[in-house]
C-alpha cells in the first residue's frame, strides 16, 4: 500500500539523491553544524560514554585551566562558571516544563526564588539549620508551590498560562519585598553555607605570559565552601547539573516523557489516547519546580545573602531565552542556550553598557538564523530537513517547468 | 463471516450490547446536534454510521468518548454509564477512536504514537522510570512488542522510525488506526478513515477493517462512501439532522424510502 500516491508524501528515499546531488551547494555553518551532530549520533557507545567523561572532566577542569580568549577578563572566572551552571540548572528545569510538556511559563523564578528564601528562612532567619539539611525541605516547598501553582492554572492554555505564570514570579517577589517575616526589601543575610572538606589545594594557571605558567597566588582548596574562591561552589553545581541530566535522560525515555511529548502535540488526541493530560501537566510543574528550586538552594548556598532584588521578572524571561536560544525541547540545548545567556553578558563586561545591547544583537541574530534554537530536539531537526528538501524539490519542478 | 449476509450476531437477540445510547439529545444553544438518538453496537460487528455532512456523526463519536457531554439521555458502556467519566478513563475502560482530521503526534515517531497509545493501561510514573524499576522494563517491552506488532499489522512495520509527519498520507491514516489499537479496546471507532483515498485504497482499507474486526474489535466506521460501508458493515445507523432516521441490515437501508430520499438522492455526497 506503501506506493500509492496520496496528496502529500514525503519519501526520504526518493528525495535524499536531489538534495544530496547538488554541486553547488555552499558548505554552511548550519549545515557543517547538522553533519558533526549526525556524526556524533553514530559513534558507538562506549566512545560516546567516552567523550561524555573527558567533557565532564574538561568542565570541571575549566576554572582550573582558566584558559585565555574563553576567561572572563573582567570579572573572576569561578564565579562567571557559578552563574553559568546555575543558569544551566535552571534551563534543564524549565526545559521540562516549556519543552517537554510545551507549558509557557513565564514565572520560573517564583521557583528559584522559593528555593532560595527557604534556605535562607531555615539556615538565617528563623532557625540555624546546616545548609544541607535545608534542601530536602526546600526542594519539597517548591515542588508543593508548583502543584498549587499548577492545580488551578493548568486548566487554562497557551498565552492565558503564560499571563497567570508571569503573574506567579511577581507574586513571589513581592510576597517577599512586604513580609517581615521574609526580611522584606532588605532581605535574609548571612545564609548558611555548604559543609566544607578540605581535602586538596589546586593552584590556577595563568597565561598573563602566553605560555601556561602555575600561578602560586591563585588556588583553589577542594571543596572548601568560603566567600572568596567560588570554585568549589562551581564544582557542587556542576555535580548537580550531572545528576539532573542523567535523571532528565531516564524519565524522558519512559511513559512519562512519550505523555508529556503528547500533551505537547495535542492535548486532546493525547487525552483521548488515555493519557491523563492534566496529572502529567501538573507533574511536569512539579519536576520544574524541583529542579528550579534545587538551582535557588545552590544560588542562596553561594551569595549568603538573599533579596528579593535577585529575582527580577528578567530572570524569569533570561531563563525562558536559554531554552528557547538552545533549543526547546532539547537537554543539550537547553545547556548550550543556558551558557550562552549566562556567559555572553559577563565575557563582554569590558564594553560597559553596551554590553547589553550586544547580548541583544547576539539574540536577535540567533532568532534570525536559527528559530528552532541551536540545537533542536534531533526528531523535530530530521523533520525541519525533510521539509527543506521538500521546499526544494518541489522549487526545481516549478523551475523546470 | 460473509459481508453481505447479515452475520449470525445480529440474528440472536442475545448477543451482547457493548455500547448503548439511550435516547441522547445535545444541544448547542438553539442548535439541537442529536435529537433522541438510540442505538446499540453489538460485539463483534461492525455498525456503519451514515448520513449527510452535518447529520451529527461525529458529534455521536464525540459524545461516546467524553468530549461532549449530553444535555440528556444516557450513554452505557457494557452497562456502565459515561456521562462522568473522563475522557482518559473512557479510553481505558475500551473506547479507542481515530479523528476525521488526521491527529497525530507530529514530531514523534510512528513507534512512539502507538506506544502512546499502549501506555493507557501502564503506570509506570517518575520513579520507576528514574531507577528503571522492574515495572518500567515490563512495560517498556511490552508496550514497545504490542506497538511494533500493530505497525507490522497496518504495513507499517519499516517506518517505525519516521516520524509521523513525514508519512505519507495514507500511512498516516493507518497510524491513526494502530494507536488506537493500541489501546486494546473493546469498540474501535473510526471516523471516516478512508477520506481523501481514491477508490482502490478505500477498498483496500475496508479489508483491512474487516481483519481488524475478525481480530476480536467491535468496530463503529463513520463513512461517506455508500457503497463501501454497504460491503463492509453488518448494520447501520442513518442519521440525519441530528436524528436517526433508519437502522438495519445494508440491505434493509439501501432500500428504506427514507434513507433514499434523505441520501442516497444527493448526489454530492458521492463525491466525498
Amino acid at each position: 500500500m506503501s506506493d500509492e500516491i496520496p496528496p502529500v508524501e514525503i519519501n526520504a528515499d526518493r528525495l535524499t539523491p536531489v538534495g544530496g546531488g547538488r554541486p553547488s551547494a555552499p558548505v554552511s555553518l548550519r549545515s557543517r553544524l547538522r553533519s558533526m551532530r549526525d556524526k556524533m549520533g553514530r559513534l558507538p557507545k562506549p566512545v560516546k560514554i567516552i567523550l561524555m567523561v573527558f567533557a565532564a572532566l574538561l568542565a570541571y577542569a575549566l576554572p582550573i585551566i582558566n584558559p585565555p580568549i574563553l576567561s572572563t577578563p573582567d570579572t573572576d572566572f569561578g564565579g562567571v562558571l557559578f552563574i553559568v551552571s546555575v543558569y544551566v540548572l535552571v534551563a534543564l528545569g524549565l526545559n521540562i516544563v516549556v519543552g517537554y510538556a510545551g507549558l509557557l511559563d513565564l514565572g520560573y523564578v517564583g521557583f528559584y526564588a522559593v528555593g532560595a528564601y527557604v534556605v535562607a528562612v531555615l539556615t538565617s532567619q528563623h532557625a540555624s539549620w546546616p545548609w544541607l539539611a535545608t534542601i530536602p525541605i526546600a526542594v519539597m516547598v517548591t515542588m508543593v508551590t508548583g502543584v498549587i501553582l499548577g492545580a488551578p492554572t493548568l486548566r487554562v492554555r497557551g498565552d492565558y498560562l503564560a499571563i497567570v505564570t508571569l503573574g506567579f514570579g511577581e507574586i513571589i517577589r513581592l510576597t517577599a519585598v512586604n513580609s517581615d517575616w521574609l526580611g522584606a526589601a532588605a532581605g535574609v543575610p548571612k545564609v548558611g553555607k555548604p559543609p566544607s572538606i578540605e581535602l586538596f589545594t589546586v593552584p590556577h594557571l595563568n597565561w598573563d605570559s602566553g605560555v601556561p605558567l602555575i600561578d602560586l597566588h591563585r588556588e583553589t582548596t577542594a571543596l572548601k565552601f568560603g566567600v572568596i574562591d567560588i570554585v568549589p561552589y562551581y564544582w557542587l553545581v556542576l555535580t548537580v547539573v550531572i545528576i539532573v541530566l542523567f535523571g532528565d535522560m531516564l524519565i524522558k525515555d519512559s511513559r512519562v516523557g512519550r505523555a508529556w511529548e503528547a500533551t505537547r502535540e495535542d492535548e486532546d488526541a493525547a487525552e483521548l489516547m488515555g493519557v491523563p493530560t492534566f496529572k502529567f501537566k501538573l507533574l511536569a510543574f512539579a519536576m520544574g519546580a524541583f529542579v528550579g528550586g534545587l538551582a535557588g538552594t545552590m544560588f542562596a548556598g553561594r551569595q549568603g545573602f538573599v533579596s528579593p532584588q535577585s529575582f527580577p521578572l528578567l530572570l524569569s524571561i533570561l531563563f525562558l531565552a536559554a531554552v528557547v536560544v538552545g533549543g526547546q525541547g532539547n537537554r543539550w540545548g537547553a545547556v548550550v542556550g543556558a551558557i550562552i545567556v549566562g556567559y555572553l553578558p559577563e565575557r563582554f563586561r569590558g564594553f560597559e553598557e553596551w554590553r547589553v545591547l550586544i547580548f541583544g544583537l547576539a539574540l536577535m541574530i540567533l532568532a534570525i538564523y536559527r528559530p528552532q534554537g541551536i540545537l533542536p530536539p534531533r526528531r523535530r531537526a530530521q523533520a525541519r530537513r525533510l521539509d527543506q528538501k521538500l521546499d526544494e524539490l518541489e522549487g526545481e519542478e516549478v523551475a523546470g517547468v | 463471516m460473509s459481508e453481505q449476509t447479515p452475520p449470525a450476531g445480529t440474528a440472536s437477540a442475545e448477543t451482547e450490547r457493548v455500547l448503548e445510547l439511550d435516547h441522547v439529545t445535545l444541544r448547542f444553544g438553539g442548535l439541537t446536534a442529536l435529537d433522541d438518538v438510540s442505538f446499540d453496537i453489538r460485539r463483534g460487528e461492525i455498525l456503519g454510521l451514515i448520513g449527510p455532512n452535518g447529520a451529527g456523526k461525529t458529534t455521536c463519536f464525540n459524545v461516546m468518548t467524553g468530549v461532549y457531554r449530553p444535555t440528556s439521555g444516557e450513554v452505557k458502556f457494557l452497562g456502565e454509564s459515561l456521562l462522568r467519566k473522563k475522557r482518559f478513563q473512557i479510553t481505558k475502560l475500551g473506547i479507542a477512536r481515530t479523528f476525521q482530521n488526521i491527529r497525530l503526534f507530529k514530531s514523534m515517531t510512528a513507534l512512539e504514537n502507538v506506544q502512546v497509545g499502549a501506555d493507557a493501561h501502564h503506570t509506570t510514573g517518575v520513579l520507576s522510570a528514574l531507577f528503571r524499576l522492574p515495572k518500567h522494563r515490563r512495560e517498556e517491552a511490552e508496550g514497545n512488542e504490542r506497538a511494533m506488532e500493530l505497525l507490522g499489522f497496518m504495513g507499517l512495520r519499516d517506518k517505525a522510525d519516521e516520524l509521523a509527519a513525514n508519512l505519507s498520507y495514507g500511512d498516516q491514516r493507518r497510524l491513526e488506526i494502530a494507536r488506537a489499537m493500541a489501546t486494546d479496546p473493546k469498540l474501535l471507532c473510526l471516523d471516516e478513515p478512508a477520506a481523501g483515498f481514491n477508490p482502490a485504497e478505500k477498498a483496500k482499507l475496508m479489508e483491512l477493517i474487516r481483519r481488524v474486526r475478525d481480530e476480536g474489535y467491535t468496530v463503529l466506521l463513520i463513512e461517506h462512501d455508500m457503497r463501501l460501508v454497504m460491503g463492509v458493515t453488518d448494520r447501520i445507523v442513518v442519521l440525519e439532522f441530528g436524528k436517526k432516521i433508519a437502522e438495519g441490515a445494508p440491505a434493509e437501508i439501501r432500500d428504506n424510502p427514507a434513507v433514499i430520499a434523505a441520501y442516497l438522492g444527493v448526489d454530492e455526497e458521492d463525491a466525498s
